[in-house]
């Protein structure tokens, strides 16, 4: 019991890791109509730079600072170059021309950095553990994500539902000619929105390099599962996408953690752990497939 | 001005005719460079390219053009790539392959167009057993080796309740079932990740509740260096030892790793502070060329090298003599950086295997040897080849 308490945690903090991701990215598909696959390279700054910064100061809030900016910065020129001409054209143009910003992203990060992955730990303060659960000692940064999670959810809700930005994004979402009849520069809007994603997708980044490997194509790993969270959540719906990150947190977790042993008492095979691994793999995939089925346009369509 | 423009056309036209001519020893290499693994074909790359310019151009005395191209991973692009090495530019030997996946589509067949492969990582064993073939050579490792070693040094540290983890693909169950293959204690935990998984709390929680007294990983690249971080992260380190192959601790994912890697034992067939002098002649000359530390996968690239070189100084640079160029391989006359090196029937590795632990001390984290767990180590498959 204690175990699955542990571990409907680690489902939790996967999702929130994975909410900090999708927003960003659901935002600029249900405002912008666009599909941007470089978002994770957005992520990828965050963690470079952060991790570049933090091992020239030492100091972590330094580093997020500059890798907020950075991404920020990366997602605005990227959408003033590139992008802006591609609003008018076809899904499949924009999914062209962000792949390759894939590419160029990491190249460049190679270039710029070597094919080293990169070192970035834990801040000091809060590289201890926590004994949440008798005899159970949880890493206190994963809480800390927890958290951030939490408190991005509600600075967007806050954002979307409350101030006059919001009012606009939320209008460029369901009609963009009006609002720009309406004499609201959309063109800005955009670039704001854009770089906005942008720039909670370098949060991300900055929060999962002490985690995980700092390499150059981190993004990708993470960006199919951020696209099976929209579009579980309905694309554009910022709370579709907080439920969908941590219904995908969940499945993924709870399937790791306990498909194996459900396998090894159904078959009791010498082959069950790698067969419950193949499962696990699957189940947000099916997951994805199932509320398709019942609510095509996601749980949350915008 | 026409004639003289007409001129230098010839010219340069005659230097193009006249290249080959020239006794250069065309060696193709198809590795990987790009994607997350690319620092892997890069120091294979550059322990290679080391080695020929440590003889001034030369390999055994030939003179030696090395190409390479990166195959991104994939199989289908190493095999065009090495269809190209064929066909335009008329490469006799290659070498250089990565990942287990590319070499199965690229060795069986090269090795039918009477080209020599020499491996300097990759050493599936598919290509050791049954379908070991006279033109391929490893100059590496079997693929189990070094999963093997890690087996036979649990067992004789006492261990008797392991906990092991790789990616559900075949290497990984390969990995695992070569650390069973020596490992004589109770497995309380045998787990298959997603390959290519970033985040591991499901499988340290349950690794936790499973109470092992040792813990054997297989996971490469970026892989690794997530799980020892969070490894550390969620307090194992400090009470469960952990165990695996060397690729998870080679010097240039120590540097990404940092302290969680501490303490951590894995097995290799060399170390950056091996004493034999072809070594030191290794590390000294990589420092000063490169800059940095050696990892296992440049020695592999730089003795794949020399015994290239080797060959090439038996039969005077020609591969004209198949027979000959194969017979002075399989001789393997050169100084590997591991002291001794020989090949066995199937044309793998016999060597010592070693055990090294990770440290951290004035010279950064980097790994010292501990002990020489196997001695004159072959590989599971030998047998039956037909070799």
């Amino acid at each position: 019991m204690l175990l699955f308490i542990e571990q409907v945690l680690n489902g939790l903090q996967l999702g929130f890791m994975l909410f900090l991701l999708s927003a960003g990215l659901t935002l600029v598909f249900g405002v912008m109509n666009l599909i941007n696959l470089a978002h994770g390279s957005f992520y990828m700054v965050g963690a470079y730079v952060a991790a570049t910064v933090m091992a020239a100061t030492g100091s972590f809030a330094l580093a997020l600072l500059v890798a907020l900016g950075a991404a920020a910065l990366c997602g605005f020129l990227v959408e003033v170059i590139v992008l802006r001409h591609l609003y008018h054209r076809d899904h499949l143009d924009q999914v062209l021309a962000t792949f390759g910003l894939i590419l160029l992203f990491n190249e460049t990060t190679r270039v710029i950095w070597g094919r080293q992955p990169l070192f970035m730990d834990i801040p000091e303060f809060l590289s201890t553990t926590v004994e949440i659960l008798p005899g159970v000692p949880y890493p206190l940064y994963r809480l800390v994500i927890i958290a951030v999670g939490i408190g991005v959810a509600v600075g967007l809700y806050f954002l979307i539902r409350h101030t006059r930005l919001g009012m606009r994004i939320r209008a460029g979402a369901s009609n963009r000619e009006m609002i720009a009849a309406l004499g609201v520069n959309i063109r800005w809007l955009y670039s704001l929105v854009f770089g906005l994603g942008a720039m909670l997708a370098g949060f991300a980044g900055v929060m999962a390099a002490p985690v995980f490997a700092v390499e150059s194509g981190m993004g990708e790993s993470i960006l199919i599962l951020t696209f099976v969270v929209i579009v579980i959540g309905g694309i554009g719906s910022i709370k579709g996408a907080l439920l969908g990150a941590l219904l995908v947190g969940l499945v993924d977790t709870l399937g790791r953690a306990f498909l194996p042993d459900v396998v090894y008492f159904l078959f009791e095979t010498s082959g069950a752990n790698s067969i419950a691994a193949s499962i696990a793999s699957m189940g947000i995939y099916l997951l994805m497939a199932i509320i398709l089925a019942f609510k095509p346009r996601g749980l949350f369509p915008a | 001005m026409k004639a003289k423009y007409l001129f230098s056309t010839a010219l340069a036209l005659s230097a193009l005719v006249c290249a080959p001519l020239s006794a250069e020893v065309k060696i193709g290499m198809v590795t990987t460079l790009t994607t997350k693994a690319g620092y892997l074909g890069e120091d294979i790359r550059d322990g290679f390219m080391l080695a020929i310019e440590q003889g001034g151009g030369k390999l055994g005395g030939v003179e030696v053009e090395l190409l390479v191209d990166d195959d991104g991973r994939k199989p289908g692009k190493g095999r065009e790539i090495a269809e190209r090495y064929i066909k335009s530019d008329k490469v006799k030997i290659m070498t250089g392959i990565v990942f287990s996946n590319v070499a199965m589509a690229v060795v069986p067949k090269v090795v039918k167009d009477d080209v020599f492969y020499i491996s300097p990582n990759a050493g599936p064993s598919a290509l050791a057993g049954k379908g070991c073939h006279e033109n391929y050579f490893n100059a590496a490792w079997q693929n189990d080796n070094l999963h093997e070693v890690m087996g036979e040094y649990v067992t004789e540290s006492g261990y008797k309740k392991a906990y092991i983890l790789a990616p559900n693909y075949p290497a990984g169950k390969d990995a695992l079932a070569g650390f069973k293959r020596f490992y004589k204690g109770e497995v309380v935990g045998e787990v298959y990740t997603k390959l290519g998984q970033s985040d591991y709390a499901a499988e340290l929680a349950n690794l936790r509740a499973a109470k092992p007294d040792s813990v054997f990983f297989f996971l490469p690249g970026g892989m690794g260096i997530n799980f020892l971080k969070q490894y550390s992260q969620a307090g194992l380190n400090q009470s469960i030892p952990v165990f695996g192959p060397a690729f998870s601790f080679d010097a240039r994912i120590l540097k990404a790793v940092g302290d969680a890697a501490v303490g951590v034992h894995n097995g290799s067939q060399w170390n950056h502070d091996f004493d034999n002098a072809a070594s030191q002649a290794f590390v000294r000359g990589f420092k000063a060329k490169y800059g940095r530390t050696p990892t296992l996968y440049a020695s592999q690239g730089y003795d794949t090298a020399k015994l290239i070189g080797s060959a090439l100084k038996a039969t005077g640079g020609s591969t004209d003599d198949m027979d000959a160029f194969r017979k002075a391989l399989r001789a393997a006359n050169f100084s590997s950086v591991r002291g001794k090196f020989r090949f066995g029937n199937n044309q793998h590795p016999i060597q010592d295997i070693y055990v090294r632990k990770v440290v951290k001390d004035s010279d950064g984290i980097h790994n010292v040897t501990v002990k020489k767990v196997f001695s004159n180590h072959s590989d599971a498959y030998a047998g039956d080849c037909s070799l």
